[in-house]
């Protein structure tokens, strides 16, 4: 129905309300001492419109969302019939045949938990899955790690890392003195949505440089700098999504120093751990330096990507405090963040999780399967930027085996990304990002002549 | 070189000279940060777990439990998991969720051969369980019609006062509960739909409302419908309960019927955790009656909007468990079986508690006990009542009075009927 009907039937609705009298309910109950209301004083209370008019709601006025930018281009890559399609849109794990891919680790602990008889599916605690608790915590600062010894960090399952970020953000529009958090520029299109609902105000930092693809140090050390101090920081632990520029162990050497010095506080985004280099030590030491120095902080950890559980939303929200005494009572108050969104996190994925942590021989073939995944996206990485060499493509596109991770940022701009994707079918978020597992040695010629035709026809 | 340079500015001096420098204070940021209050409702079966008593009895949290005080997973459950695991990959569902899961939810609530469905005038999402869809639902009204506020029935469940609070939707009274009959305030909630202002927004509980198990009779649900017609008001059902309080899911949505005959835009939230067994799953459904297929597109959009910085998109798990035993009329079969059996033991629990304090020669009258519906017993216990319950019997409920019949069994109803029988009559 256009716009114009629909006036007229709600014109049409309002006229029919004031020409139709309703007759009350035929039986009232024993308690009811009321008279029907035919004849009273109210206006308001003379009619109501019949069933058969057509009902008016509140929420008429609601306008249509925007399709979110990323999830979006899932949505417009599964309509195009063309066979020649490659979805390097959201950042999923794909297989060389382009298949979804479930960790062996993970089916195994899937039979498990089905074939145990004993299980229940009773409410988990607000806070989650203790097991699952301890062990996330394990995993991104350390089994060693003196805060986990010195029992200073308050750790809470929550819904991948997005509800990690939402109630550490919320977290700290409650409790933190300071309201305003500075993210990279650019970063995941969802974090400023995010921290705005937890109700913190967000500001940039400049991160990535479009001239060398790659990090402008200098100007993220001017802002940081220049942010009053208190304020947050949302730092991502590894692979930067989308630009997969990340600082060096130097410069985060120094950024710590400066987020010290400064008395910012940092918060973590950890998506890709075991997904960068391929070493789940290696891509938590940027969380470990700041914690080795004695300071606080916040990590938002997801299993989404390194354990393949994308829809299971397994996460951990962990907040290391100075003292276990803080811990305790900021757990305390996570909760009460927590119970009027959802009461308690879901069992299913976070037992998967614990199932693979707590057993060494689980856990060391699930950093086997880890690493394959992380090295076939470095051979993919490598695959298209010989490719392109290849091809003679005009530019420097070695940022393509420098950057980290599941993303590259490729340069290309929006005009050039639409006339690949209509002319070659090839499915990507506007701002140049690829989702590089989404590649396979299959499509990558197809992809590396998509760019070339690009960056030679298009601007 | 510049970039030192810029590095000399930004980092004091002494802070470089050490070569790890250590965090600036030694004063935590979070040292203000007060202990938070124990939730009223999940906190007894932390004090329940704490006691070593071996007669100790759980009438606390409203989860469902055999006849030997067991927990309970279904059958219809167990199959659809066996038939799930291994077969599927874990993709992320879309930002509203299982389509297959939405489709069969609103099935339920609306009726398998809705009008409302087949013209797809509801906009709905899967959400975390019933707290999640009110949640939604509770930011989406704030969104959108930012004057608005709720009317919510006294009592209630107490995390609905927190999560309209969180959205910051301002909270009006709406008077239910009758003390001295243990029934319906009836006149008392007629005033107050009456006297609130034309266009109101209502939190109603469907059936089973928790905690009192009182609920509207069909007459007075027709009332109550006609009553909401004059003044235009909002209805929104929390269906926490359907199939738990009479065996029979279509009986159970009689309210939500009557008032979607009547021509009311509904809004409504269901939950699978009580009868389908799947608590932890966190599996529910907000849905919106809207005029026409647009507007309920527009909807479900910007309730995804709002879904989207909470967390994304939903969990798969417990929508496959649902859509597997739903879109199976075995299993569906199954299931409907399992959850009479659960409502049955209830029923026959709430009987034999009452015949047992009248056996015991109480002076009070307990036929609240079989009037009420639903998982919950609203005892009328006062608050000491129910200390001495738990420190001198090792019983624990909620200190409204509120029993969970469901934690009820053959074998603790004669403790328990005797326990608080000498709470009643000794001071």
């Amino acid at each position: 129905m256009d716009a114009a009907n629909v006036r007229g039937v709600r014109r049409l609705s309002t006229l029919v309300r004031h020409l139709i009298v309703p007759s009350p309910p035929s039986s009232s109950s024993s308690s009811s001492t009321e008279a029907p209301p035919m004849a009273s004083q109210n206006p308001n209370d003379l009619v109501a419109p019949s069933p058969a008019a057509a009902f008016s709601s509140v929420f008429a006025h609601v306008a249509q969302g925007p399709e979110d930018p990323i999830l979006g281009v899932t949505v417009a890559y599964n309509k195009d019939p063309s066979p020649v399609k490659v979805n390097l849109g959201v950042g999923a794990y794909r297989t060389e045949e382009g298949k979804p891919l479930v960790l062996n680790v993970v089916r195994k602990a899937e039979q498990m938990l089905v074939n145990d008889p004993s299980r229940v599916k009773e409410y988990l605690p607000i806070t989650g899955l203790a097991d699952f608790n301890k062990l996330s915590a394990k995993l991104i600062f350390g089994a060693d790690s003196p805060a986990i010894q010195e029992n200073r960090v308050a750790t809470v399952q929550c819904l991948s890392g997005t509800g990690s970020l939402r109630v550490g953000g919320e977290f700290l529009a409650r409790h933190y003195h300071e309201r305003t958090i500075y993210i990279p520029l650019p970063t995941w299109g969802n974090h400023p949505k995010v921290f705005t609902l937890a109700g913190l105000s967000v500001k940039t930092y400049r991160y990535y440089d479009p001239a060398t693809r790659g990090l402008n140090f200098q100007g993220l050390i001017e802002d940081l700098g220049a942010a009053p101090s208190g304020a947050i920081v949302l730092l991502h632990a590894c692979a930067h999504n989308p630009t997969g520029v990340d600082p060096t162990p130097e410069q985060w050497e120094q950024i710590r120093q400066l987020i010290r010095s400064k008395g910012l506080l940092p918060f973590f985004d950890s998506a890709y751990q075991g997904f960068a280099s391929g070493s789940l030590d290696a891509d938590a030491q940027s969380v470990r330096i700041f914690v080795a120095d004695g300071g606080e902080l916040l990590t938002a950890q997801s299993y989404a990507k390194n354990m393949g559980l994308y829809g299971e939303r397994v996460g951990a929200l962990s907040i290391v405090c100075r003292s276990a005494d803080v811990a305790v009572r900021v757990e305390s108050q996570l909760k009460l963040v927590i119970r009027p969104m959802y009461s308690n996190p879901p069992i299913h994925g976070a037992s998967i999780v614990a199932t693979i942590l707590k057993d060494r021989e689980t856990y060391n073939e699930w950093t086997i399967e880890l690493k394959a995944m992380a090295d076939r996206i470095i051979s993919m990485r490598h695959q298209l930027f010989d490719a392109l060499k290849a091809r003679g493509t005009p530019g420097d596109w070695s940022h393509i085996i420098k950057q980290i991770g599941m993303f590259t940022f490729t340069g290309l701009n929006s005009q050039q990304v639409a006339f690949m994707t209509k002319d070659f079918h090839i499915y990507m978020t506007s701002d140049g990002r690829i989702s590089m597992a989404g590649l396979s040695s299959k499509t990558v010629p197809h992809l590396a002549d998509a760019i070339h035709a690009a960056v030679t026809t298009v601007n | 070189m510049a970039l030192g340079a810029a590095i000399s500015r930004a980092i004091p001096r002494r802070a470089l000279s050490s070569a790890a420098t250590s965090a600036r204070s030694a004063s935590s940021w979070w040292g203000h940060v007060e202990p938070a209050p124990k939730d009223p409702i999940l906190g007894v079966t932390e004090a329940f777990l704490a006691d070593p008593s071996p007669d100790k009895v759980n009438v606390g949290v409203g989860a469902y439990r055999d006849d030997n005080g067991k927990p309970v997973v279904l059958e219809c459950v167990r199959e659809a998991e066996r038939r799930i695991a291994g077969t599927l990959n874990m993709e992320y569902l879309p930002m509203g969720g299982s389509v297959k899961m939405i489709e069969e939810t609103l099935k339920l609530a609306y009726g398998e051969d809705s009008e409302f469905i087949k013209d797809k005038r509801i906009a709905a999402v899967q959400a975390l369980s019933g707290t999640g869809a009110c949640r939604l639902f509770a930011d989406f009204q704030k969104r959108f019609l930012p004057d608005s506020q709720i009317y919510i029935p006294i009592p209630t469940w107490a995390n609905h006062h927190n999560i309209w609070r969180d959205a910051r939707v301002p909270q009006r009274t709406l008077r239910y509960y009758h003390p001295e009959s243990k029934g319906l305030d009836f006149a008392s909630m007629m005033d107050d739909i009456r006297n609130a202002p034309n266009g109101s927004f209502f939190l109603l509980h469907a059936c089973a409302h928790n905690p009192t198990g009182v609920d509207p009779s069909e007459e007075q649900w027709r009332e109550i419908s006609y009553q909401f017609k004059v003044k235009n008001h909002f209805p929104f059902f929390d269906m926490a309960y359907q199939g738990f309080a009479s065996g029979d899911p279509e009986r159970d949505a009689k309210a939500i019927r009557i008032f979607l005959e009547d021509g009311h835009p509904i809004g409504c939230a269901q939950s699978y955790a009580k009868n389908m067994g799947l608590y932890g799953q966190r599996i529910g459904c907000l849905s919106i009656l809207c005029e026409d297929e647009m507007q309920a597109v527009a909807v479900k959009s910007q309730l995804q909007q709002l879904a989207r910085p909470m967390y994304s998109n939903p969990p798969v798990h417990g929508a496959l468990i649902v859509s597997t035993i739903l879109g199976d009329t075995e299993l569906k079969n199954l299931w409907l079986k399992e959850v009479k059996g659960m409502a049955d033991r209830i029923i026959g629990m709430r009987k034999a508690l009452r015949e047992n304090l009248e056996k015991l020669g109480s002076p009070l009258s307990w036929e609240h006990i079989t009037n009420q519906i639903g998982m919950f017993c609203y005892s009328g216990l006062t608050p000491e009542q129910v200390d001495r319950l738990t420190s001198e019997f090792h019983i624990y409920m909620t200190r409204n009075g509120r029993i969970s019949m469901a934690g009820v069994t053959t074998g603790n109803i004669g403790y328990l009927a005797n326990a608080i029988h000498e709470v009643t009559t000794s001071s």
